[in-house]
């Protein structure tokens, strides 16, 4: 286990050495969403019976959370394929089950900080409430672990910075911008209910966000089970991937 | 003594390319082994197998009897590789680069092994300075520091020495030498063929994936045993079809390998005769240079006549 717990010290110290870029802009950035949203929408809009600027803080915080995880995973392994530097983590001993463990664990666990950076700005602005903390915590850690798997299979699949970027902006931005983080899917039209309700990114937010408030647009134990299925399938993917040795073994 | 790198009958392809054709090799225990080849021979992709950066698409590899697919863990602790690219992860530190290449192979608290290889590779004074800041032969240094920082029985260099100047070249050479004497087996590729001359006990020469010459050094030697001739004619010169045929052009000279002293007077002779004027001439012992060129032309190669 010390190879999976060096790799697991290795990728975080990583992006630890980076935080200013890694953790502090994206906590910038859900700031000025929150203060932009709130102030245009705050006086007007209600969900569920909660106050805009608390319904959007739960929301924020699990987009920056999966989108950084994603990050994470992605761009370690794009970084080490492009330099070459990615052959000190496939020359010693790692099974590829410690190699997919340490790079997920390490994007949630960045995930984890930038969540907890945002909610910790956010809370000047509106304190959400806790009614149920475990389902928070389950939704943020399998949702970090969900896009730090992703961001595997992105980082493996990619062989250039702009094909991740390809990837990044046009499947994981969608997904997480249109699931419901700004928004209660009963606001839109009944197509787009429909069509939401296939994004799994959905029921991350849905779950988190009913940790916060004891409300959600769909049942929690159902987002749980999307969520759960989601991790499993995306999981043997990228250890199909890891495996096979994939554009890592020639 | 046992095998400490056994090769069976390895092939690779990539697309079309025929990497490695068949390659069997058997390394024993101890040995300072070279392996020699032009590029493109398939050296490379032959270490990459053992190391598993590649796999083979028939035949099997082991090291010190563990095989390098189905028991790879146990053959890659044993394995320590320097990779030919020069390449470093940019986040860290040369101690925290070494810590953490110890730990990836399960080795916890390695400071003191750390710092003697410091010492030895003289990276002492840059223990604690970021990869990005160190110059190419240093940043080639931590690279030799890395593959060893587990104890390897089994060292495997990948042209270690390109870009490094002499002074630290010879220091790498005892730090390696050391540890050879002191039981490691070590697997060296080259461009510097003095290098393999006085390092290697033997050698084997690869081309277009087949082992060419497998044998001692000194037999490789004594096999190409005599002297070479090199010379430059003034022009218009042109050889007459006997001698050309014996010719090789090496950096603009022609090249001619005898097999003593006395064949000298009569190809001196010869090209009075042809009406050759000698611009230059060299005369030298045969060498592993040698011994390469001979080997690779008698496989087949385009050599370029005079």
């Amino acid at each position: 286990m010390t190879g999976f717990r060096t790799l697991l010290y290795k990728e975080v110290l990583r992006f630890w050495k980076v935080s200013f870029q890694t953790i502090a802009a994206p906590v910038l950035t859900a700031l000025l969403y929150l203060m932009i949203f709130s102030h245009v929408l705050e006086a007007h809009v209600q969900v569920h019976g909660i106050a805009y600027t608390a319904f959007l803080i739960p929301g924020l915080v699990m987009m920056s959370a999966l989108q950084n995880a994603f990050a994470n995973s992605s761009s370690s392994l794009i970084q080490s394929k492009v330099t070459g530097s990615v052959v000190f983590v496939l020359l010693p001993p790692i099974s590829y089950g410690e190699f997919f463990l340490a790079y997920v664990v390490a994007a949630m666990l960045r995930g984890l900080m930038v969540g907890a950076g945002v909610l910790l700005v956010t809370v000047w602005f509106a304190v959400p409430a806790v009614k149920a903390p475990l389902w928070i915590l389950a939704f943020v850690v399998l949702g970090g672990a969900i896009m730090g798997a992703l961001g595997m299979i992105a980082g493996i699949w990619a062989d250039k910075f702009d094909q991740l970027a390809g990837f990044q902006n046009f499947l994981i931005m969608p997904l997480t911008m249109l699931s419901g983080v700004f928004y209660s899917i009963h606001s839109l039209p009944d197509f787009w209910q429909q069509v939401s309700h296939f994004n799994p990114v959905f029921y991350m937010i849905d779950g988190f966000r009913f940790g916060f408030f004891g409300v959600s647009d769909v049942a929690p134990e159902v987002s749980l089970t999307v969520v759960g299925t989601s991790f499993a399938l995306v999981s043997a993917a990228t250890l199909l991937l890891l495996r096979s040795g994939y554009k890592l073994r020639s | 003594m046992g095998v400490a790198v056994a090769i069976d009958r390895v092939e690779k392809h990539f697309a079309s390319l025929q990497a490695l054709a068949g390659v069997s090799l058997q390394i024993e225990e101890g040995e300072f082994f070279g392996l020699l080849g032009p590029n493109g021979a398939g050296k490379t992709t032959l270490i990459s197998c053992l190391a598993g950066l590649s796999r083979p698409d028939s035949g099997s590899l082991t090291v010190l009897g563990h095989d390098v697919v189905s028991d790879y863990r146990a053959a890659r602790r044993l394995l320590g590789v320097v990779p030919q690219e020069l390449v470093f992860d940019p986040f860290f530190s040369v101690r925290e680069t070494l810590r953490i290449q110890s730990g990836y192979f399960g080795i916890r608290n390695n400071d003191d092994w750390i710092d003697e290889i410091l010492a030895n590779l003289d990276l002492g004074a840059k223990a604690d300075t970021n990869m990005r800041r160190l110059s190419g032969g240093m940043k080639r240094r931590v690279l030799v520091a890395q593959a060893l920082v587990h104890k390897p029985p089994v060292i495997v260099l990948d042209e270690p020495t390109a870009g490094v100047d002499v002074e630290l070249r010879q220091g790498l050479w005892q730090f390696v030498r050391r540890l050879n004497r002191d039981g490691h087996t070590v697997i060296l590729t080259t461009h510097y063929l003095e290098e393999a001359e006085s390092l290697c006990g033997r050698i084997a020469m690869l081309k277009q994936g087949r082992v060419v010459a497998l044998d001692s050094t000194a037999n490789l030697l004594a096999r190409f045993a005599g002297q070479t001739v090199s010379l430059r004619l003034a022009p218009p010169a042109v050889l007459p079809q006997h001698l050309a045929a014996r010719a090789t052009l090496v950096d603009g000279s022609c090249t001619f390998h005898l097999a003593g002293a006395r064949d000298i007077e009569p190809l001196l002779a010869d090209l009075r005769q042809a009406g050759c004027v000698i611009e230059d001439l060299r005369l030298t012992q045969t060498d592993l240079e040698d011994v390469f060129l001979g080997v690779m032309q008698s496989a087949g190669s385009n050599r370029s006549r005079c």
